[in-house]
């Protein structure tokens, strides 16, 4: 502090000098003047006897400053002085580095919530996702990247582990809210005991769901998220303990989770037991995600070993059914992959988010670069004043710390401004970027965002301020003193340094550009893709489940849905409508299994799984899933039981060489059911997007005969309807569609509504998302590239007016002048292609899986590239090559 | 230091103090005074008032303080063992 009050008392202490030193030399003046010098010539003797007042004033005053911050402070004055004397220059730069620092910024805030945050759990570094590969499951990748875990593997799990503190598992699902006001479908996370215990975060009302929810026979109570809470009881705190109507039946409210919380990265609404009955479950059920929470201390790779382990008692300890060998799963090899939950919750969108900060990365050196250029001329400008500086003693890093305080302060003021756009760009990121971006939620600028911002700023006015200090600064004896320039043109040495800002600029525009381009490709090759339906903007989908407390009879739910059908169809514009469990794309929870031929024998072997999905009559026209062989389900098939399915091309061509063939065989799933003949063959359809491969797909009549469970009859309770009308997507139709269906059931909630475009979008959001960025900094990258070439070009013609005018003068011909400037040009392009190309294929290779239907190293799209930079090139240095081909000789040289 | 110990004096005042006392032996520069003078101050070892001088206008009077009694003394016993060892060398060296 006490340099503080010495700061404030400066002024004092200067005035205290100044008067004693005053007082110093009149009294030494009344002295001689009565030693009898006369008056005039005392003082003069006394302030000569004194010597320089000023000077020892100042000596006297530096002794209260800090001389290096002070100097410093006002270099600083004097670099804003500059600044505000050339507005154009300072508005150019300071633009570029706000876009630049902005966009970066902005990118940097996503990844950091994305990628680098943890998650918002306590300790959430022993969190694990319970992941299971089964590399002996034929097929199973084809529409799951994992195994998931069934309820029997849990409990036995769970039971028996050593190494976490807490598993749970848990299931996304929807349930039909009665009984508030409209029947109201919600998104619940169906939960183990333990789910909780390993996400631990305290409930924020009443309390958690506790062991005893968990009895298949129990009170089973749910949980509120706070959304749902406030959405539908206005946050009231009188909730907890209330009864609310779950699919029919009535469930007492424990708690509410608070603000924020999700079960790994979904968002529900409400939190269900899942209230599991050892006595009933078996092996097969694999439709779980398992999360645990590690013992301190224990690695993952202990956890997968002592898992691994388990998976033997596991199938010592249950089946699946008489006459079934629990020990077959051996042949799955199912082994324990368990990952931090972070991986699990980022998914592939890391990818993307490197790939597009790399990209912003790049946009910003490009600007860097241009604007290292700026101050290149900028200083060219000042060479003589700088020179008469070192010549009067100025030490080099006296120089050097004056232009990198300009660049630094340049780079800050940037900065400052790049935070607005950032902000400004962050909701337009969150407003574009895909929906299912996992934590968008989180994102927003943290202190680490303003951290990056601060560095970046700092590092980019050190990056294009060292271009003008190596420049300038370091050799005294190579400044070229007052006249030096008068006649020369610019030396070699000064025209490298630009040249090779020129070269890293194209490589680098060259990079941005082709993966801009191939972005594009990569979307126009999605879109080609026959996705398996037909214009998706006419096809509306909503989803409707008729719980079983709703609906207990099986033949009831199939004639209530197909009564659905029936009114949907009949509203004014619908061509047709039908019903399947899964639609294209929608994420439903796939059911799977594999099937088995007649006349083939299995023995010792395993048939590939195969995907399934069950729908109804007309679902196929209505979706405009074209038919190749054979024929549609008839309503009379699917109320009689008719053993029949219809399969997909690819699976066809799979099993019986072609569609038509197909038509006629029959197969099962497992021995104790009837032989299903093939009536028909339907296009491939790509039901993971249309990016992925189309699965082989098995479609069963939406009711089949239960040979797993309870009752004779199994229907599909949970159903997607489609419609196919022009009126899709408009607020009357939806009312419309409501209306039909609350004429058969008015208990029934419509969940899920949207167009098939909608869901076919989402599904491409990632690629978009990517190219939209991509195309923006490919854009930026040109123009500034352009920019960038434009300018040293227009600098050097500037520059060599006196050159050109004498070549003018000894008869140069003005075309040739023209082609000398563009081919300077072409040749620096052409460098700057070269090592463009050569890291762009190397980049493009971690790029691939961003890529569809496209090779990296497409040669259309680099020779594309190449012709535009050549182009843009060849223009950018047309341009001041015609203005060096019109110098007048005799203008140009007057001077001499 | 040793002077204004003596007495507090201000700037002129110690410039003719100090070359009285050495009978014009040791002439003190006004260039180096009033900087080591602040210097002073700064380091805490002077403080300053506002006094007359002998013509009877204000002027700065300077005090040595506590601290600078302090300092003073380490550095006198300094002095006068450096002189005691230079004396002991110049008197060996002219045996």
């Amino acid at each position: 502090m006490r340099w503080l009050s010495q700061l404030f008392s400066r002024n004092r202490r200067y005035d205290e000098v100044s008067a004693s030193i005053r007082e110093h030399i009149e009294e030494r003046t009344e002295e001689l003047i009565e030693e009898g010098v006369p008056r005039d010539q005392a003082g003069q003797t006394a302030r000569r006897e004194f010597g320089n007042v000023a000077l020892i004033e100042e000596r006297s005053r530096e002794v209260w400053q800090w001389a290096t911050v002070e100097s410093i402070a006002a270099d600083l004055k004097l670099v804003l002085r500059r600044l505000r004397r050339s507005p154009g220059f300072a508005a150019t730069v300071l633009l570029t580095l706000a876009i630049g620092i902005g966009a970066n910024t902005a990118v940097f805030s996503v990844l950091n919530c994305v990628l680098i945050r943890p998650l918002p759990y306590p300790e959430p570094q022993q969190l694990v996702a319970m992941r299971l590969n089964a590399p002996g499951a034929p097929g199973l990748t084809d529409f799951r990247d994992e195994l998931r875990m069934s309820a029997s593997m849990y409990l036995t799990f769970a039971a028996h582990n050593h190494s976490f503190q807490s598993i749970g598992v848990w299931l996304p699902g929807t349930a039909s809210i009665t009984g508030i006001a409209q029947p109201e479908q919600v998104n619940t996370a169906v939960i183990t005991d333990g789910v909780l215990q390993t996400l631990d975060v305290p409930a924020a009302a009443g309390q958690w769901l506790t062991a005893a929810d968990q009895e298949p026979r129990g009170a089973q109570r749910v949980m509120l998220s706070y959304g749902y809470w406030q959405r539908r009881f206005g946050g009231d705190p009188g909730v907890v303990g209330r009864t609310i109507s779950v699919d029919s039946q009535s469930r007492v409210i424990a708690g509410v989770m608070p603000r924020g919380f999700k079960v790994v990265s979904y968002d529900f609404d409400l939190l269900v037991p899942a209230a599991f009955d050892p006595v009933k479950e078996i092996l097969a059920g694999f439709a779980f995600h398992g999360i645990g929470r590690l013992r301190p201390g224990v690695t993952i790779s202990h956890a997968d070993a002592d898992v691994a382990r388990l998976l033997n008692v596991w199938m010592d300890s249950w089946t699946n059914g008489p006459g079934t060998d629990p020990h077959w799963y051996m042949k799955w090899k199912i082994t324990p992959a368990f990952q931090p939950l972070k991986e699990q919750v980022v998914g592939s969108i890391g990818n993307v988010l490197w790939v597009v900060m790399a990209t912003i990365g790049l946009v910003m050196l490009i600007a860097c670069t241009n604007v290292a250029n700026l101050l290149l001329v900028r200083a060219d400008g000042r060479q003589q004043e700088l020179a008469v500086r070192s010549a009067l003693g100025a030490g080099r890093w006296r120089i050097a710390r004056e232009l990198l305080l300009e660049s630094v302060t340049l780079g800050l003021l940037g900065g400052v401004m790049g935070l607005g756009v950032a902000y400004g760009g962050l909701r337009l990121l969150t407003a574009i970027g895909p929906e299912n971006l996992p934590r968008l939620s989180e994102i927003s600028l943290d202190g680490l965002s303003l951290t990056f911002t601060l560095v970046l700023s700092v590092l980019c006015g050190l990056l294009f301020g060292s271009v003008a200090v190596l420049r300038y600064a370091p050799s005294r004896q190579a400044v070229p003193l007052l006249g030096a320039m008068r006649t020369a043109s610019v030396s070699r040495e000064r025209q490298r340094g630009r040249n090779l800002l020129v070269v890293a600029q194209v490589a680098m525009a060259m990079v941005l550009l082709i993966s801009a381009v191939l972005m594009i490709r990569t979307f126009h090759a999605m879109h080609n893709v026959d996705p398996g339906f037909s214009d998706p903007k006419s096809l509306q989908v909503m989803r409707i489940t008729i719980p079983e407390t709703l609906i207990r009879d099986p033949q009831t739910v199939l004639r209530n849905q197909n009564s659905i059908q029936d009114k949907l169809a009949a509203i004014p514009g619908v061509s047709s409508a039908g019903f399947a469990v899964s639609v294209p794309m929608s994420g439903a929870e796939p059911n799977w299994d594999g099937i088995q031929l007649e006349g083939k024998n299995y023995e010792g072997e395993q048939p590939p799984l195969r995907l399934f999905n069950y729908v109804s009559p007309a679902y196929f026209h209505t979706a405009g899933t074209r038919f190749v062989a054979g024929h549609d389900f008839a309503w009379s098939d699917i109320y009689s039981l008719r053993p029949v399915a219809i399969l997909s091309e690819s699976l066809a061509r799979d099993l019986w060489g072609s569609p038509s063939g197909a038509i006629g065989k029959r197969f099962r799933e497992f021995p104790s059911m009837p032989w299903h003949e093939v009536v028909g063959v339907v296009q491939d359809v790509r039901e993971n997007g249309v990016n992925q491969t189309s699965p082989a797909t098995v479609y069963w009549p939406s009711m089949m005969a239960n040979l797993y469970g309870p009752g004779p009859l199994n229907a599909r309770r949970t159903a997607y309807f489609a419609l196919r009308s022009g009126r899709a997507g408009t607020q009357t139709f939806i009312n419309e569609m409501q209306r039909a269906v609350w004429s058969v059931n008015a208990n029934l909630p419509v969940a899920a509504i949207s167009t098939m475009q909608d869901i076919y979008s989402e599904s491409m959001a990632r690629t978009s998302f990517t190219l939209v960025m991509l195309a923006i900094a490919g854009t930026m990258a040109l123009v500034l590239g352009i920019i960038g070439i434009y300018g040293v070009f227009s600098y050097t013609v500037s520059q060599r007016t006196r050159e050109i005018g004498i070549r003018l003068a000894l008869g140069a011909q003005k075309s040739e002048l023209k082609w000398m400037f563009v081919r300077s040009a072409l040749v620096l392009t052409a460098i700057g292609v070269a090592i463009g190309v050569g890291s762009a294929a190397g980049l493009m290779q971690l790029m691939k899986s961003l890529l569809f239907g496209i090779s990296p190293l497409d040669p259309l799209t680099y020779v594309a590239v190449l012709l535009v930079l050549a182009v843009s090139a060849a223009v950018a240095s047309y341009l001041p090559a015609r203005r060096a081909a019109a110098v007048d000789p005799v203008d140009a040289l007057r001077a001499e | 230091m040793q002077s204004l110990r003596l007495r507090p004096m201000h700037g002129y005042a110690l410039v003719k103090h100090i070359k009285q006392v050495s009978e014009n032996l040791l002439q003190v520069e006004e260039g180096s005074l009033y900087p080591a003078l602040q210097r002073m101050l700064k380091a805490g070892w002077l403080e300053s008032e506002t006094g007359t001088s002998a013509k009877g206008r204000p002027t700065r009077i300077y005090r040595v303080t506590a601290a600078g009694v302090q300092h003073l003394e380490k550095e006198v016993t300094s002095i006068e063992k450096m002189f005691t060892g230079i004396t002991r060398v110049l008197a060996v060296a002219k045996t």
